[in-house]
């Protein structure tokens, strides 16, 4: 087919009347509708200012204690990250080897365990903690996951830093040799400005990974957003409990997933042509 | 702190933790198995739905995916086994009323985690089908395949193969997302864990164990996949 002939075709037109496709999507998006009216009927039907004047303070808190726990495990994460990643790229084979280990128990297990390995499993330890003096540290719960969420999140920040420094092409590094730049110059000037616009992303997945995955420490005993949700529904066995708690980590995701978006557009805005 | 000794405890028997342990894993491997060709199939509906042309197709399972990825998995595991026994009851009590209901922990946990390993594994499927070229489609209908047809003869193989890495992820964090389930009391490997740390008070030891059996459900699965890319790579290689 000629180019000229490909200018001149028409694009096909909009299918009419009601083809399959058209009948399944009315019907999915009739059940999505149906679903969330449901659920504002329930919340309305069920509505309880006793329940509400009751448990809101607390899920005010909680949501306090779930953003609290997940910033400074995300800071001292991307803090821990930096020798992780170090040792992931390094020439060294046992500093490597070291790092992989590290990056692959973190990532192979499941967070859970690493939360019941931290506040359960250091209790067996009880004695020789105590004479380090760090048994005070370990004793709270809020500690505990802190200390595993920072070791987890920071063997995922290793491999997004990791990618994204080798995503910026070696030509950037000899460059700025070339230009009698020291190795830490280069880094700061000239690779990380370039890797962490590709890093945005995935730290931005990351950040919502943990703000969902926080509330398992709920399981051991913190009273975050979904701990409060727990009590508040051992109390009342009202389903609301979770409900309530549903929505607002949804905002929360939702929120942050168009923070992260509009960063994105805003930062990426000199690469557009 | 009794001080037993650690190795009958490692040991295989009435004394021993390791028989519990390796039936617990037996659930957890059962339990992500069971999940994976629901999750896969409705995950592969939702992603041919997002890149529909169909407006109200493509909205439809964007909030699907929105809900299911939003929700922290915890959550939507909760809302399930708490909240359906309650509104199954209350439609029963209108024929029975003196029903009670019960989710199974196993059936609630297989449900809550195909919704979430669906909506991860539609996104891998979106950007599998966004790299097969528009070509594939028309050769099909040009040959006489129905669009059904098309779809399954034509795309999907493709569609596979080219999901396939993004699939072995959905699948580690599926494995991973198994030991949630154990939250509402099915006796998988951190449930028994966790019974024989409570019980024996050597918790370090039955949650590391516990964490190895993690790891080595990872190891054997990414051989697995390395050993089917490598054959589907051969296939390739072939035509």
């Amino acid at each position: 087919m000629s180019v000229t002939a490909a200018l001149a075709e028409r694009p096909p037109p909009r299918a009419r009347g009601w083809p399959r496709s058209r009948v399944i999507g009315y019907a999915m998006v009739g059940f999505w509708i149906l679903f969330g009216l449901g659920i504002v009927a329930y919340l309305i039907f069920a509505w309880n200012a006793d329940f509400f004047a009751k448990y809101a303070p607390a899920y005010l808190k909680g949501l306090q204690t779930t953003l609290l726990l997940v910033c400074i495990s995300m800071v001292l994460g991307a803090i821990l990250s930096v020798p992780v990643a170090y040792g992931r790229m390094s020439s060294n084979r046992i500093l490597s080897g070291l790092a992989y280990c590290y990056v692959y128990f973190f990532r192979g297990t499941p967070l859970l365990v690493q939360t019941y390995l931290v506040y359960y499993g250091l209790g067996s330890f009880r004695a020789e903690l105590q004479t380090v003096g760090l048994w005070d540290f370990f004793k709270d719960a809020f500690n505990c996951g802190v200390f595993a969420f920072a070791l987890n999140t920071a063997a995922y920040q290793a491999e997004i830093l990791r990618g994204a420094i080798e995503s910026v092409p070696r030509g950037q590094w000899e460059g700025a040799a070339s230009l009698g730049l020291h190795k830490l110059q280069t880094l700061r000037k000239i690779i990380l400005p370039q890797a962490l616009i590709v890093a945005l992303r995935p730290y931005g997945n990351e950040l919502i990974l943990m703000v969902k995955a926080s509330a398992i420490v709920a399981i051991i005993t913190v009273y975050d957003l979904m701990g409060q949700a727990k009590l508040a529904f051992a109390n009342s066995f009202d389903i609301q409990a979770y409900i309530w708690v549903a929505l607002v980590y949804l905002v929360m995701v939702e929120i942050l997933r168009h923070g992260v978006e509009w960063i994105e557009r805003r930062i990426t805005i000199h690469l557009k042509r | 702190m009794p001080s037993q000794n650690i190795w009958i405890l490692l040991s295989w028997g009435p004394d021993g933790w390791i028989d519990d342990i390796a039936y617990g894993a037996l659930v957890t491997i059962a339990l992500a198995l069971a999940t994976l060709p629901i999750g896969l199939t409705i995950g592969f509906f939702v992603a041919w739905a997002k890149q529909s042309e169909e407006p109200s197709l493509r909205l439809a399972a964007n909030i699907y995916t929105t809900v299911f990825r939003g929700l922290p998995e915890l959550v939507t595991l909760f809302l399930f086994f708490f909240g359906v026994p309650i509104l199954l009851q209350h439609l029963v009590r209108y024929f029975r009323p003196d029903a009670t209901i019960d989710v199974n922990s196993f059936v609630a946990g297989m449900i809550v985690l195909s919704l979430i390993f669906s909506s991860y594994a539609s996104e891998v499927f979106l950007s599998a089908f966004r790299a097969i070229p528009k070509g594939q489609y028309e050769g099909g209908y040009a040959i006489g395949l129905s669009n059904w047809l098309t779809m399954r003869k034509v795309i999907l193989p493709q569609l596979l193969r080219i999901a396939f890495p993004g699939l072995e992820n959905c699948w580690l964090s599926l494995l991973k997302d198994t030991s949630l389930v154990s939250v509402v009391g099915l006796a998988e490997t951190l449930r028994n864990a966790y019974t024989a740390a409570r019980v024996t008070k050597h918790a370090f030891l039955f949650y590391g164990v516990a964490a190895l059996v993690f790891l080595g459900l990872a190891v054997v699965s990414s051989f697995a996949t390395s050993a089917i890319l490598r054959s589907l790579g051969k296939r390739e290689a072939q035509r």
